[in-house]
């Protein structure tokens, strides 16, 4: 970013119900986005259960660069950056895999599970080389709820609780539904790439007025009944936790509907096994409780999207170049459940998914629509007259209004105007 | 290794049904792909990988044939958006093998690379090939595909047409 170019006024590209094209279009906006928001505030890295044990690590990102998450061999959870301390190489080319030491192909710096310097090839060369200040560079706020590890490129700043603020109740909801109480990322992501910018991707996760429309072809063929959901005449709410935290709840919907196991369209009788495990951990009348209301449908800022049975995260790639990581989501102590989590992900997302072929679809299109310049506003002023607060604070509204997108906006600004 | 003259004459067989089905696929022609499978059929295109459990795993697609039905249903819908306009496609099926026969059963191996054009752009998908054909009358069934993307390991694009 050239130093002395103009600050942008993000105050007449962003307004309560409408922003500027050149946001999603503009690679001088994407540089100020991968500074002030991706390589600042928590965005979440991977999850404990892909590390189980002492010194497994997978690659994963923040932003463009290049994350080793590693469990070191005490258990604790490392986000180490995959680039050697010496020249710069990459230290660990492998997805995923288990080693107490890392070395660097090129001139065999070895580093530990831990990221500490253990050594380095003939030591004679160097004269009282301090290893401990050549360790490999840090994530260096690293934090985990229920599980979910989330980085931070800001030395100081909110926790992660604060972060998460109200969203936090809806990774409580989510682990609820599994008997163990604990969620699982165990079976493997697909990697989904979009010639898109990536917040078309963060704002359609939470929008409940498309999915009549871009995926009505499914709703027409498929016995489902997803589709009354997203109805004019739903009772589901779209929320605003607040720092760009987003929530379609569709438990008003569930509620009414007053059976086990709707929100994932089955039955007990087709699940026993979990039935029977959610009723001896819970309790039959807590038990029942969360069986109708189901998981949640929440989009945490900026980039992990907790979609009912699948969980997605953002990656950006380009001002539009996004990649889609998804997996169904496995719980604990849940086998017969789990296996239909990852028949139902399977047809539903990914690059031939039902649902998420027809979203990327929409993406691509947008991002080729911003092209055209003449009237550059992009209008999300849907549901205004009708929003209202919860009897938490949060504001609320119709579950096909734009309450999501206004929120995920006022944040960002937020964020972009800080120094 | 010499072939007997009954290997060829199979040989020249599964080219044509192969030959047909991937016109078929290039060219739309939905409801009669998906008279070629059986009742058992498998239609499955792996992720990360060619030899991982399906059964565990998330694969790209990975449909018995209810699935193919309903994939096809909404193909034929006119609202799937991301095949409407369709993608121009093309297709090469080469290095033909035969892997091996049990009973009516023919596995039989298969290099493919597809040019898709679309909005989008120009992409093109390679794939090592697996299938089981399976005698029915005069001529075949397609009781099991499986491809396996090169890069189906990486991040890729939308792939909504028939691979």
């Amino acid at each position: 970013m050239n130093m002395m170019a103009p600050t942008p006024a993000w105050g007449d590209m962003i307004l309560p119900d409408r922003v500027r094209g050149t946001l999603y279009r503009d690679p001088a906006i994407f540089e100020l986005e991968l500074e002030k928001i991706w390589y600042r505030t928590w965005v979440y890295v991977g999850h404990e259960s892909e590390i189980p044990n002492a010194h497994d690590y997978v690659l994963k990102s923040i932003g463009l660069q290049p994350i080793i998450m590693s469990r070191g061999g005490d258990g604790q959870v490392h986000l180490l950056l995959n680039r050697c301390t010496h020249r710069g190489n990459q230290v660990c080319p492998k997805e995923k895999g288990n080693s107490p030491m890392h070395t660097c192909p090129f001139h065999a710096w070895n580093f530990g599970s831990d990221g500490k310097l253990l050594g380095y090839a003939f030591p004679e060369g160097y004269e009282g080389l301090d290893k401990s200040k050549h360790g490999l560079g840090r994530v260096p706020r690293v934090a985990s709820y229920r599980g979910f590890v989330f980085g931070s490129f800001a030395t100081e700043g909110p926790s992660l609780e604060e972060h998460l603020g109200g969203a936090a109740e809806t990774i409580d909801r989510l682990c609820d539904n599994a008997p163990q109480g604990e969620i699982e990322i165990t079976a493997g992501f697909l990697k989904h790439r979009v010639k898109a910018n990536w917040k078309f991707i963060l704002e359609n996760e939470t929008d409940g007025y498309h999915p009549a429309f871009v995926h009505s072809s499914i709703f027409s063929v498929a016995d489902s009944a997803i589709g009354g959901l997203y109805g004019a005449k739903s009772t589901a709410l779209t929320r605003d936790y607040g720092n760009g935290h987003t929530e379609l709840d569709l438990r008003p919907e569930f509620r009414k509907r007053d059976a086990l196991l709707s929100w994932f369209g089955t039955t007990p009788e087709k699940l026993p096994d979990y039935v029977s495990r959610m009723n001896a951990a819970y309790g039959e009348k807590k038990a029942r409780e969360i069986m109708i209301d189901g998981t949640p449908h929440v989009m945490i800022f900026p980039n992990l999207f907790i979609a009912e049975i699948q969980m997605f995260v953002i990656q950006p790639l380009g001002v539009n170049d996004s990649v889609q990581h998804v997996t169904a989501l496995q719980f604990k102590g849940a086998p017969d459940l789990n296996r239909r989590m990852r028949q139902q992900t399977m047809g539903s997302v990914g690059p031939a998914g039902f649902l998420l072929a027809d979203d990327s679809e929409m993406y691509e299109r947008t991002q080729r629509g911003m092209e055209a310049h003449d009237t550059d506003w992009v209008f999300l002023g849907r549901g205004e007259h009708r929003e209202r607060r919860d009897d938490d604070g949060f504001l609320v509204a119709h579950a096909t209004d734009e309450v999501p997108s206004r929120g995920i906006w006022k944040h960002y600004r937020s964020l972009m105007e800080q120094p | 290794m010499l072939a007997t003259r009954a290997d060829s004459e199979l040989m020249h067989d599964v080219e044509q049904f192969l030959f047909h089905e991937a016109r078929l696929a290039d060219e739309h022609r939905y409801e009669e792909w998906e008279e070629l499978w059986t009742d058992d059929a498998i239609y499955w295109v792996p992720a990360n990988g060619a030899d991982i459990d399906p059964e565990k795993e998330m694969s790209i697609i990975y449909d018995n044939r209810s699935r193919i039905g309903l994939r096809v249903r909404q193909l034929l819908s006119g609202k799937r958006y991301t095949q409407d306009p369709r993608s121009s496609l093309r297709r090469i099926i080469g290095n033909i093998e035969l892997l091996g026969r049990e009973g009516d059963d023919i596995r039989v191996g298969a290099n493919s690379l597809v040019f898709e054009s679309s909005a989008r752009g120009e992409t093109l998908w390679g794939s090592r090939n697996e299938y089981t054909l399976r005698r029915a009358g005069d001529g075949f069934k397609l009781a099991r595909k499986k491809v396996a993307l090169v890069n189906n390991d990486r991040a890729i694009y939308t792939m909504s047409f028939i691979i």
